[in-house]
C-alpha cells in the first residue's frame, strides 16, 4: 500500500480527529479506501456486501480511533479491522451456504504447480478484458481463506511480511509458508487458463 | 547437489522474493537453465503476480468514495466526539 505525495503526518491527523477536528478523518482514510474495499471484496465476493463491510470497517475505525496505538501503522490497523469485519460476515453466512472458504492447514504436503513447457507472457493490457479480470478474481476467491488473506495483504495491498504477520496475528514464518502455497495454487489454477488467451496457441493441438 | 523439480518448486517464492541464500540461489538457477518446465512455472507465477497486483483487477465501484464519506458524515454528526470512550456508547 503506497501513499504518495507530500508528507502525510498520520499521527498528527489522528491526534486532530481525536481532539475534535473530525473532518481530518476523511483525509486520513482516503489513501486506503481501495485497499479496504479490495480486502472485503476478495473475502465476501459480492460487491454490495463488500461495500457495506468496507463502510462498516471505516466507521469502526472512526469510533475506535482512540484505541489506535502508534506502535503500529494506521494502514495495518485499518486493514485488520476490515479483515475482521469480512471474517465475521463470512461466519454469519456460513450456516446458510456451503462454502469452500475454510482455512487449510499448512501441512507440509507440497503443491504441484501446473506443468507447462513454455510461457508467453500475458501483457497487462489483457486486463482491459473483463473476462481476464474475472478469471483472476475467481482464482483468488477460490483460495482457502487463510491463504487468500495473506495473498491479498502481500501481493495486492503490498504490506511487508512483518505488517502482514501483525495484521493477521500470525508468525512471519507462517506468512512466508502460506504466501508460497497461495502463489503456487494460483499458478496451478490460472496458468492453464491464461495460456489459452494467447491467440496464436488457442487452436493449436500441439502446445 | 542436483535439485530436482520438486525442490525447485519449494523455492519459487524465495526466488521471486530474493530471499534465497547464495547456495540455494545457485542451485535453483542451475536447474532453471536446464529445465524448461520449471522455467515456465517460474515465469508464469511471476506473470500472474504482476497481473493480480495491477490496479485494474480490483476496482472500486462507481460512487464508492462518495457513499462512504456521506455515511461517515452521518456517523460523525450522530455520535459524541471520538476518543471520549466513556460516553461514546449508550
Amino acid at each position: 500500500m503506497k501513499v504518495d505525495g507530500e508528507e502525510r503526518d498520520e499521527t498528527k491527523m489522528i491526534a486532530a480527529v481525536l481532539a475534535g477536528d473530525r473532518q481530518q478523518f476523511h483525509t486520513l482514510i482516503r489513501p486506503y479506501e481501495r485497499s479496504v474495499y479490495v480486502m472485503a471484496l476478495s473475502m465476501l465476493r459480492q460487491e454490495a456486501d463488500a461495500e457495506d463491510a468496507a463502510q462498516e470497517a471505516f466507521l469502526k475505525a472512526f469510533r475506535n480511533l482512540g484505541k489506535f496505538r502508534a506502535d503500529s501503522k494506521f494502514s495495518t490497523w485499518l486493514i485488520s479491522i476490515a479483515l475482521n469485519e469480512a471474517r465475521s460476515r463470512l461466519r454469519q453466512r456460513k450456516n446458510a451456504k456451503l462454502d469452500s472458504l475454510d482455512d487449510t492447514s499448512d501441512d507440509g504436503s507440497p503443491i504441484a504447480p501446473a506443468m507447462l513447457r513454455d510461457w508467453r507472457e500475458i501483457p497487462s493490457e489483457a486486463l482491459e478484458r473483463q473476462e481476464v479480470r474475472l478469471m483472476l478474481h475467481e482464482a483468488v476467491a477460490e483460495l482457502p481463506a487463510n491463504y487468500r488473506e495473506i495473498f491479498l495483504l502481500r501481493e495486492v495491498e503490498e504490506l511487508s511480511v512483518n505488517e502482514s504477520a501483525e495484521a493477521l496475528g500470525i508468525s512471519t514464518a507462517s506468512v512466508k509458508v502460506r504466501l508460497h502455497r497461495a502463489r503456487l495454487m494460483l499458478q496451478k489454477k490460472l496458468a492453464p487458463q491464461l495460456k489459452q488467451l494467447n491467440p496464436k496457441r488457442r487452436w493449436s493441438p500441439w502446445s | 547437489m542436483v535439485l530436482d523439480c520438486k525442490h525447485v518448486w519449494a523455492h519459487i517464492s524465495g526466488f521471486l522474493d530474493g530471499t534465497l541464500d547464495a547456495e540455494e540461489l545457485k542451485h535453483v538457477q542451475n536447474h532453471l537453465e536446464h529445465c524448461e518446465i520449471c522455467s515456465a512455472i517460474l515465469d508464469s507465477t511471476r506473470n500472474i503476480l504482476v497481473l493480480t497486483a495491477d490496479e485494474r483487477v480490483f476496482e472500486l465501484p462507481l460512487g464508492f468514495s462518495e457513499r462512504l464519506h456521506a455515511r461517515l458524515e452521518e456517523e460523525m454528526r450522530s455520535i459524541p466526539p471520538a476518543g471520549s470512550d466513556k460516553d461514546s456508547h449508550h
